[in-house]
């Protein structure tokens, strides 16, 4: 294993958010503050409490998770896209690294700045509600399985999208919408019935409501379900790499 | 002669279905500077970027130093360097930061001192702190040129490295092409510039259309393809060829003020002492004469019309 390589590719794609870090670290700051005084005290004050936990406590672990997967899409798909666009990509091509050495290494990087975002969010959370994690170990379980398991499905977008309206689309059109309507800032019991069976499609509502539980011990769906959903997704994602590694797809000619 | 690259029956087709390289087969010598030659489109590329690891061929085999190129790609791929024909280069690192991520891309440990005086053999220490966007294009093209040697190669593939580029770097670029050589490192590059082939090669290889037409030693391929034209002014023009030389291939210009003779070298039957001798005793008044040699691009010229 060339586990320079993987120490080069890792560091060179943290280099990219450090270099941006004011970016980087306000931009989540400033949207969660926005959310917890839009929704927390101005909207949130007049909700009642879900499920024994205040509305702006309820919305923290969703509004994590929708940074996490926003940024763990955008992080990824960028750093692949970006050597292809550039072209670049030569040299990954022409280097005695694998596939999956090339995979560890912008993956791997992903994942870490969407953990040390979502620390950040979480740690701007606590400014506004008093957070109490119930189960720290499973909040940190559900968090870098989800870190790493939409990193991966960030790379696969990457390497698919040949323009950046491709590289766009599907956060903005699939996943923004499904952590909207996943449970995110409300629970699923407060729709009618039918809505509630149609929300048990979304995937994310799993990984919002594994990831609520951790802190408050209250879900939509048992935990149980939520971590296979996760582990489901990460082997999908990791299938479909697996497949493109082998054929080549949109890497080689 | 030692091979370090054995290329095997390789085949290429394009999904479009276009066929880049049909059936090349071609042992480079360690140690030699080969050139490439081939109008655009002829397979230059896609043969230089098969042996790098880039695209896959669709059939045959290539080995570096004895090792397969997919079965064993972490060997010959550490053995090589490319410099790519596009200035493909990221516009926010650092000159320094972007040659010590190829070194560490191609698994060599870190060793600052051997790229200080890369960088400072290129000319380009100076700059090793500047954003690569900063950096005008030939500067962009020695950093391309760090970064495949970055690893310390054994082979270097240099695709069209003087496409663009000014005199100085072009000069420093052979300087720096024949220091490798007597390095040892084996140097494989494509070029449009004939004089350059003619100048630096050792030998010489025509592509066209995805076929090789020839690989020779460049001073054999001059011998046995080039051609020379002795070419001689008259004191007084005339408006024939006398009789006595019509045998020969002499051809006479306009004003019949000078005739020339064309004759390929390694032809052994065409004796010009006997042609000269011949012409004084047509009696036709000598003014001057010279002889010229066609160059490589002539030869190329010739050998793709030919194949088309």
């Amino acid at each position: 294993m060339n586990l320079t390589a993987i120490k080069v590719i890792y560091f060179n794609e943290m280099m990219r958010f450090w270099k941006t870090l004011f970016q980087s670290i306000a931009s989540p700051v400033i949207s969660t503050a926005l959310y917890f005084v839009v929704f927390g005290s101005a909207i949130g004050s007049r909700i009642e409490n879900i499920e024994g936990v205040s509305y702006g406590l309820f919305i923290v672990p969703g509004l994590t998770m929708l940074s996490v997967l926003t940024q763990s899409i955008s992080n990824a798909s960028f750093g692949i896209f970006f050597p292809k666009f550039t072209g670049t990509i030569y040299e990954l091509l022409s280097a005695p690294v694998s596939f999956y050495e090339t995979l560890i290494g912008y993956v791997g990087a992903a994942a870490t700045k969407s953990l040390i975002l979502a620390t950040i969010i979480l740690a701007t959370a606590n400014l506004f509600v008093d957070l109490n994690i119930a189960h720290p170990f499973w909040m940190l379980g559900f968090l870098v399985l989800t870190c790493i398991a939409f990193s991966l499905f960030g790379f696969i977008i990457g390497l698919w999208a040949d323009n950046f309206e491709k590289l766009q689309i599907i956060p903005l059109l699939i996943i923004t919408p499904l952590v909207f309507l996943g449970g995110s800032f409300y629970s699923i019991s407060m729709l009618p019935d039918l809505w509630q069976k149609v929300t048990l499609f979304n995937p994310v509502l799993y990984l919002v409501s594994g990831f609520r539980w951790s802190f408050f011990e209250v879900s939509d769906v048992s935990v149980g379900i939520s971590l296979f959903m996760v582990f489901l997704f990460l082997a999908i994602c990791i299938a479909i790499i697996a497949w493109m590694f082998r054929t080549g797809y949109k890497l080689k000619q | 002669m030692d091979s370090i690259i054995s290329i095997k029956a390789l085949s290429k087709t394009y999904k479009s279905g276009f066929e880049a390289l049909k059936t090349v087969d071609l042992e480079i010598n360690r140690g030699e500077i080969l050139a490439l030659l081939g109008p655009n489109g002829a397979g230059k590329t896609t043969l230089i970027s098969t042996i790098c690891g880039i695209i896959s061929p669709s059939s045959g085999s290539v080995s570096v130093d004895g090792f397969d190129i997919i079965k064993d790609f972490r060997k010959t791929r550490s053995m090589i360097g490319l410099v790519p024909q596009e200035l493909t280069l990221g516009a926010f690192d650092t000159v320094w930061g972007t040659v010590r991520f190829s070194r560490g891309l191609f698994g060599a440990k870190r060793d600052d001192a051997y790229l200080e005086q890369l960088l400072k053999d290129l000319s380009l220490f100076d700059k090793k702190d500047s954003e690569i966007r900063a950096l005008s294009g030939g500067m962009k093209r020695r950093v391309l040129i760090a970064k495949a040697l970055s690893h310390q190669p054994k082979v270097l593939f240099l695709d069209e490295p003087t496409a663009g580029v000014d005199v100085e770097l072009r000069k420093d670029m052979w300087k720096i092409v024949n220091k490798l050589r007597n390095q040892g490192v084996t140097i494989i590059l494509t070029t449009h510039y004939i004089e350059e082939a003619e100048e630096i090669a050792d030998r010489v290889g025509v592509i066209s259309n995805g076929e090789l037409l020839l690989v020779e030693k460049k001073d054999e391929l001059m011998q046995s393809l080039g051609k020379k034209q002795l070419v001689i002014d008259l004191k007084e023009p005339v408006k024939q060829i006398p009789s006595s030389l019509e045998e020969y291939n002499i051809e006479l210009n306009d004003s019949g003020t000078q005739i020339s003779y064309t004759y390929v070298v390694k032809d052994a039957t065409a004796d010009v002492s006997e042609i000269l001798n011949k012409i004084t005793n047509s009696g036709l008044l000598l003014k001057d004469l010279k002889v010229e040699q066609s160059s490589l691009e002539d030869i190329f010229v010739d050998l793709v019309k030919e194949e088309s």
